[in-house]
C-alpha cells in the first residue's frame, strides 16, 4: 500500500534490477558443545530476490531456524559462522554490531512462532508497534497515526480501541496480527517469518497466511517463510528451499519442486501430505528418524532413509548442483528422479 | 448415533456428556470499562467471543455441552475441531481423568465412574496416548521401567514368566529395537518416545486407544510412521480408537467415522468420506475451506 511507503521510501531499483536482496552464500554455523562444536548449518546457499517469498522447509534439527536467525543476528552465544550473508552486497556476518542494529527492524524484521512470548506483556499493543517510530524521533501524532494504519493493515479490527489492549487480551490470531504490524513498523524490505502460523487453528492460519501474502504483494516485500509444514510453504512461497540435516537438499520454484521433486527427501515430504477432501492412502513412511547435525551419517546424510540409496550415496556426499533451469538438488540421482 | 448402532456392536458409548470447569482466575474479574477480562480471553481461546447462556448464568466454563458418540470394536473414530472445542475434555472423560457434570461414559453398556472407581478391567480397557511424547514419559526412567510400571499397576495384564522376552515382543510390536529398553526417555527421538508411549498403552492390552493429537508434535516424515503403526496395531490387536486431531487430512486417512466438535457440541458426524467429502454443517465447510491442500497450491501461487 502506498501510504506505508510514504514515511520510508524504499529504493525502487531493487525490484527493477532483479539483484537479490539477500544472498546466502555457503553459510556455515557451528554451535559449541562440550568438547567441540556441531555444524548445525553447513554450506547453505540460496538467494532471496526482492518482492519474493522464499519458503525454508525442514524438520526439527534441519537448521532452518538457525539460518533465519543468522540473518537477523539472533545466533546463540559462542556460535561461529562462516561463508557470507550478503545484504544488498554487504556481508552481514562481518558487519559491526551497530550496523546490524541499524538494519534490524528497519531493513530486516522478524515475526516469531509464539507472539505471546515475543510481545511484551506489560505494554499496550500500540506502544509496542510504535516503539521503532518513537525511537526514530517521530512526533507523537505521527506515530499514533502510523500505528493505526499498521494495525489496520494487519487486519486488527477497531485499531483505535485495540491499540490500548495488552497482549493477553488478544486471541492467538490477533497477537500474530499485532506482531506483523510491529514488524512492518520499520518498513523493512525483508520480513522473516519463523513458523508464523504453527500455533494457530486452521481457520486462523488461513487468514494469517492470506494476510502475509497480500502484504507481501502490496508492499513489494521480500519474505522468508520458515516452516515444517509443506502446505503452508506451498501456498505462500514462490521459491522453496528444502533443508535436511543442516544442508540444502533441494531448491527451486515452489510449483516445479512440488510437482516434480528432484530429491527423494522432497518427494517423501510431498507424499506424506494427506489431502483433506479426499481420502489419501497412508504414505509409505520413510524409515528411521531425521538425521541431525550431531549424528550425521557419512556420505549423503539422507542415505539411511532413502529408497534410492546406492553404494555411492554411502560414501560420497552430493553437492547441490543445477539439475534444471532455476533448480538445484543435492542428490546423485536427481536427473533420474526428474525424468520419471 | 447411539440409535443407529447395534448396542451389541458398541464398545464405548459417550451419552449426553457435559463437563464444566470452575471459575479459575475469577479474582481478575472483569474490567470496569468492560474491555477485556480473563473470561474474555478464555472465551476467545475457544475461537470466538461467544459465551453460552448457561455459561453466563452459572459463571462456569462449559467445555463439553451434551456430547454423544459411540465407538465400535475395531473402529477408528476421529474427533476434530479447533482448539477449545472440547475434544480433549471428551478424551479425558473417556479415560476418567475429568468428572462429567452429567451424562455418562459406558463401556460394553456399563457406566464408568472416574478412574479411581473403575475396576481394573475397566481401567485397562481404555488407554491414552498423549500429544507430547516427551512430557508424557518420565525422563529419568528407562523404557524397560516405564513398561514394567504399567505391568505393576495392572498385575493382571503382566505377562507370566519371562518379562524380558515379553518386553522385547512389545517393543518389536511398536517397531522399536530391543536395545531401546535400556535407554531413558530423554535419550530417544520424538518418534521413538511416541512409540514407547504406545507400547506403554498396549502393555496392559487395552481394547480402546484414546489418541489425543498423538502425531501432531512429530516431524512430518515421522508422523507417517506413527500413523502406519496405529493402523497396523488396530488390525493386529483388534483395537478401537478415538483419534483426536486438528488435522483433517490425517483424520481422513485413518478414521472410519468422524465427529466434528465446535464449542463443546458435536455439530456433524458420520462416515469420514461423507462428512469430509460433502459436509452438511456450515462449520465443517468452514474448516475444510481453511484447510490447505497441497494439490491446489500451485494455482494460487501463479496468481
Amino acid at each position: 500500500m502506498s501510504r506505508t511507503r510514504t514515511s520510508h521510501p524504499r529504493p525502487v531499483s531493487d525490484a527493477t534490477t532483479g539483484d537479490p536482496l539477500l544472498e546466502v552464500d555457503g553459510l556455515v554455523i557451528d554451535l559449541p558443545v562440550a568438547g567441540g562444536a556441531i555444524r548445525v548449518v553447513d554450506r547453505v546457499t540460496f538467494d532471496i530476490p526482492p518482492a519474493t517469498t522464499v519458503g525454508l522447509i525442514g524438520e526439527s534439527g534441519s537448521g532452518k531456524t538457525m539460518t533465519a536467525n543468522a540473518m537477523i543476528g539472533l545466533l546463540p552465544n559462542g556460535a561461529a559462522t562462516g561463508g557470507e550473508l550478503r545484504w544488498r552486497g554487504e556481508d552481514l556476518l562481518r558487519a559491526s554490531p551497530a550496523r546490524r542494529r541499524r538494519l534490524r527492524g528497519h531493513e530486516i524484521a522478524m515475526i516469531f512462532q509464539d507472539p505471546l512470548a515475543a510481545l511484551n506483556p506489560t505494554q499496550a499493543i500500540g506502544r509496542q508497534v510504535g516503539e521503532i517510530l518513537r525511537r526514530a524521533g517521530r512526533p507523537r501524532a505521527e506515530v499514533r497515526q502510523r500505528v493505526l494504519e499498521l494495525l489496520e493493515l494487519a487486519g486488527v479490527p477497531e485499531p483505535a480501541t485495540r491499540m490500548r489492549s495488552y497482549p493477553h487480551e488478544f486471541s492467538g490470531g490477533m497477537r500474530q496480527r499485532a506482531m506483523i504490524a510491529l514488524a512492518l513498523a520499520g518498513s523493512p524490505a525483508l520480513l522473516l517469518a519463523d513458523e508464523p502460523t504453527t500455533a494457530l487453528d486452521v481457520t486462523v492460519q488461513a487468514r494469517i497466511l492470506s494476510l502475509l501474502r497480500s502484504i507481501q504483494q502490496e508492499q513489494g516485500l521480500a519474505m522468508l517463510l520458515v516452516s515444517h509444514d509443506l502446505r503452508v510453504v506451498a501456498h505462500v512461497a514462490h521459491q522453496v528451499v528444502v533443508m535436511y540435516a543442516g544442508r540444502v537438499a533441494e531448491r527451486g520454484p515452489t510449483t516445479a519442486v512440488l510437482a516434480r521433486p528432484a530429491h527423494p527427501y522432497t518427494r517423501a515430504l510431498v507424499e506424506s501430505v494427506p489431502a483433506v477432501r479426499t481420502r489419501t492412502a497412508l504414505a509409505h513412511p520413510l524409515p528411521g528418524t531425521p538425521a541431525t547435525p550431531a549424528n550425521r551419517p557419512p556420505g549423503c546424510a539422507f542415505h539411511p532413509r532413502c529408497p534410492l540409496a546406492r553404494d555411492r550415496c554411502r560414501t560420497e556426499e552430493p553437492e547441490p548442483r543445477s539439475v534444471a533451469p532455476g533448480r538445484w538438488a543435492a542428490c546423485h540421482f536427481a536427473e533420474e528422479l526428474l525424468s520419471r | 448415533m447411539s440409535e443407529d448402532v447395534d448396542p451389541g456392536g458398541t464398545l464405548l458409548e459417550v451419552r449426553d456428556l457435559r463437563v464444566t470447569f470452575g471459575r479459575r482466575g475469577a479474582w481478575l474479574g472483569s474490567r470496569a470499562d468492560g474491555r477485556g477480562s480473563w473470561f474474555r480471553s478464555r472465551a476467545d481461546r475457544r475461537g470466538s467471543w461467544f459465551r453460552s447462556p448457561a455459561e453466563r448464568q452459572s459463571g462456569r466454563f462449559v467445555a463439553v455441552d451434551g456430547v454423544s458418540l459411540a465407538v465400535a470394536p475395531d473402529e477408528i473414530v476421529g474427533l476434530v475441531g479447533e482448539s477449545g472445542s472440547g475434544k480433549t475434555t471428551v478424551a479425558r472423560a473417556v479415560v476418567g481423568l475429568v468428572r462429567p457434570d452429567s451424562g455418562s461414559v459406558l463401556l460394553d453398556g456399563v457406566p464408568l465412574g472416574p478412574v479411581g472407581r473403575r475396576t481394573t478391567a475397566q481401567q485397562r480397557a481404555a488407554q491414552m496416548v498423549f500429544q507430547d511424547p516427551r512430557s508424557s514419559l518420565s525422563p529419568r526412567m528407562t523404557v524397560a521401567a516405564i513398561i514394567d510400571e504399567a505391568w505393576r499397576t495392572h498385575p493382571s495384564s503382566a505377562p507370566p514368566g519371562d518379562r524380558t522376552a515379553a518386553l522385547h515382543r512389545l517393543l518389536d510390536d511398536v517397531g522399536l529395537d530391543a536395545s531401546v529398553a535400556r535407554h531413558r526417555a530423554d535419550e530417544l527421538s520424538g518418534g521413538q518416545c511416541q512409540r514407547v508411549s504406545i507400547a506403554r498403552a498396549l502393555a496392559v492390552r487395552p481394547r480402546l486407544l484414546v489418541c489425543d493429537e498423538a502425531v501432531s508434535a512429530l516431524d512430518v516424515s515421522v508422523q507417517a510412521q506413527i500413523l502406519r503403526l496405529l493402523v497396523d496395531l488396530r488390525e493386529r490387536h483388534h483395537l478401537a480408537m478415538l483419534f483426536i486431531s486438528h488435522d483433517l487430512g490425517v483424520v481422513h486417512q485413518i478414521a472410519d467415522r468422524i465427529a466434528v466438535m465446535r464449542r463443546g457440541v458435536v455439530v456433524e458426524e458420520g462416515l469420514t468420506a461423507d462428512v469430509l467429502g460433502s459436509p452438511r454443517h456450515e462449520y465443517t465447510r468452514g474448516l475444510l475451506d481453511a484447510a490447505l491442500e497441497l494439490s491446489t497450491a500451485g494455482a494460487e501461487n501463479s496468481t
